[in-house]
């Protein structure tokens, strides 16, 4: 018999301590995968970000740098102009991206930066105990909104993946998710096609990829499943934003 | 002999369940014993009927499955 499906080489043997169900570890597992499967782990740094994620220096089996909080993009930029030939990954939560790093993101797609981004949308801040984050939904019930995310008050949420396709900047924009085994394979999809764009030197490539966090939502890790499938899925669109690698041809 | 053969990592299993929704086989279940980490273990409860997708595997955060297939 041929073992075919089993832990990849991108990952280190230390064992993630995320919660169950946490769709966290599905993503790194993606990565590290490609890692393997494209033939780049020895030539990879990965940044990893503030939040439940903060220590995937640990779980990552290549080079790996933890910037402050949200600048994840800019150290990013500095490494990848200065070592061109590196592999430049960013991994990142909603409330390092999409609050405080806000300014480093968008200014590394307008400058259309040759890296990766692996956005993970979890709707929350998981790491610090379920506040509002920038993506959390409309009445979504977080600990800093306990009767629900009034907009009127604690104002609309961002749809990084539309925020940013409104820039000339960005050759690659893809929204997806980790909620069912189908679409585990299409986010390993849109990574890969991310890491090529960046490998053939085209640009810049973000991945927002919906994530359960089942502590923080309150709900099982299958319920969390559902949800994104019935209800984050519909405010935050599955689709390809982007990719100019295409248009060209 | 089964023609494929799904392993479960039993101390790197965080008893979540995912593996037991998506199975499309309906052949995994979340067993009674507890494991090193204070969890209850997915277990394969009739290895015949495993069809080798790797669903378990793709869904599973840890990742705490191993899928063998028959060589073709
Ligand atoms: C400069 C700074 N400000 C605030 C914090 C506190 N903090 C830690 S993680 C976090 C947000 C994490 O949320 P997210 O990025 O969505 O990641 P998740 O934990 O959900 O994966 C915040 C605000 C910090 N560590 N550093
Ligand atoms: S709090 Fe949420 S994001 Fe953080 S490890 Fe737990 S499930 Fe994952
Ligand atoms: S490989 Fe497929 S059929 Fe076999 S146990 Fe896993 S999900 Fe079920
Ligand atoms: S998906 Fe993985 S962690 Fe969750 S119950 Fe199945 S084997 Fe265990």
């Amino acid at each position: 018999m041929r073992k075919v499906y089993h832990r990849p080489e991108g990952l280190t043997d230390t064992l993630m301590r995320y919660c169950p169900g946490c769709g966290h570890g599905i993503i790194h597992r993606i990565i590290a995968e490609l890692l393997v499967e494209l033939n780049i782990r020895e030539r990879t740094v990965g940044i990893a970000p503030v939040g439940c994620s903060v220590f995937a220096d640990e779980y990552f089996n290549c080079d790996m740098i933890q910037p402050a909080h949200g600048r994840g993009p800019a150290v990013a930029t500095g490494l990848k102009r200065a070592n061109p030939d590196l592999i430049v990954f960013s991994y990142q939560g909603d409330g390092d991206l999409a609050a405080i790093g806000t300014a480093e993101i968008v200014h590394a797609a307008a400058r259309n930066e040759n890296f990766t981004v692996i956005f993970v949308n979890n709707a929350i801040y998981g790491m610090t105990g379920g506040q509002l984050a920038p993506t959390t939904l409309p009445n979504m019930v977080s600990t800093t909104t306990p009767r629900g995310r009034n907009t009127k008050l604690a104002g609309n949420p961002i749809r990084v993946c539309e925020l940013l396709n409104s820039l000339d900047g960005p050759v690659y924009i893809n929204r997806t998710s980790v909620h069912t085994p189908q679409w585990v394979l299409k986010t390993k999809k849109a990574i890969k096609r991310g890491f090529e764009i960046q490998m053939a030197k085209k640009g810049f490539a973000l991945i927002e990829v919906l994530s359960m966090c089942p502590t923080n939502w309150r709900m099982s890790p299958i319920e969390s499943s559902r949800w994104i499938e019935e209800v984050m899925s519909k405010y935050y669109e599955l689709k390809l934003f982007r990719d100019l690698t295409k248009e060209e041809k | 002999m089964p023609k494929n053969r799904t392993e479960v990592l039993v101390d790197v299993c965080k008893g979540c369940g995912l593996c037991v929704e998506f199975c499309p086989k309906k052949i995994i279940r979340l067993s009674d014993d507890i494991n090193s980490s204070g969890y209850h273990p997915a277990e394969i409860i009739d290895q015949e009927k495993c069809i080798g997708c790797g669903f378990c595997y793709l869904i599973c955060p840890e990742p705490a499955m191993v899928i063998y297939r028959e060589e073709r």
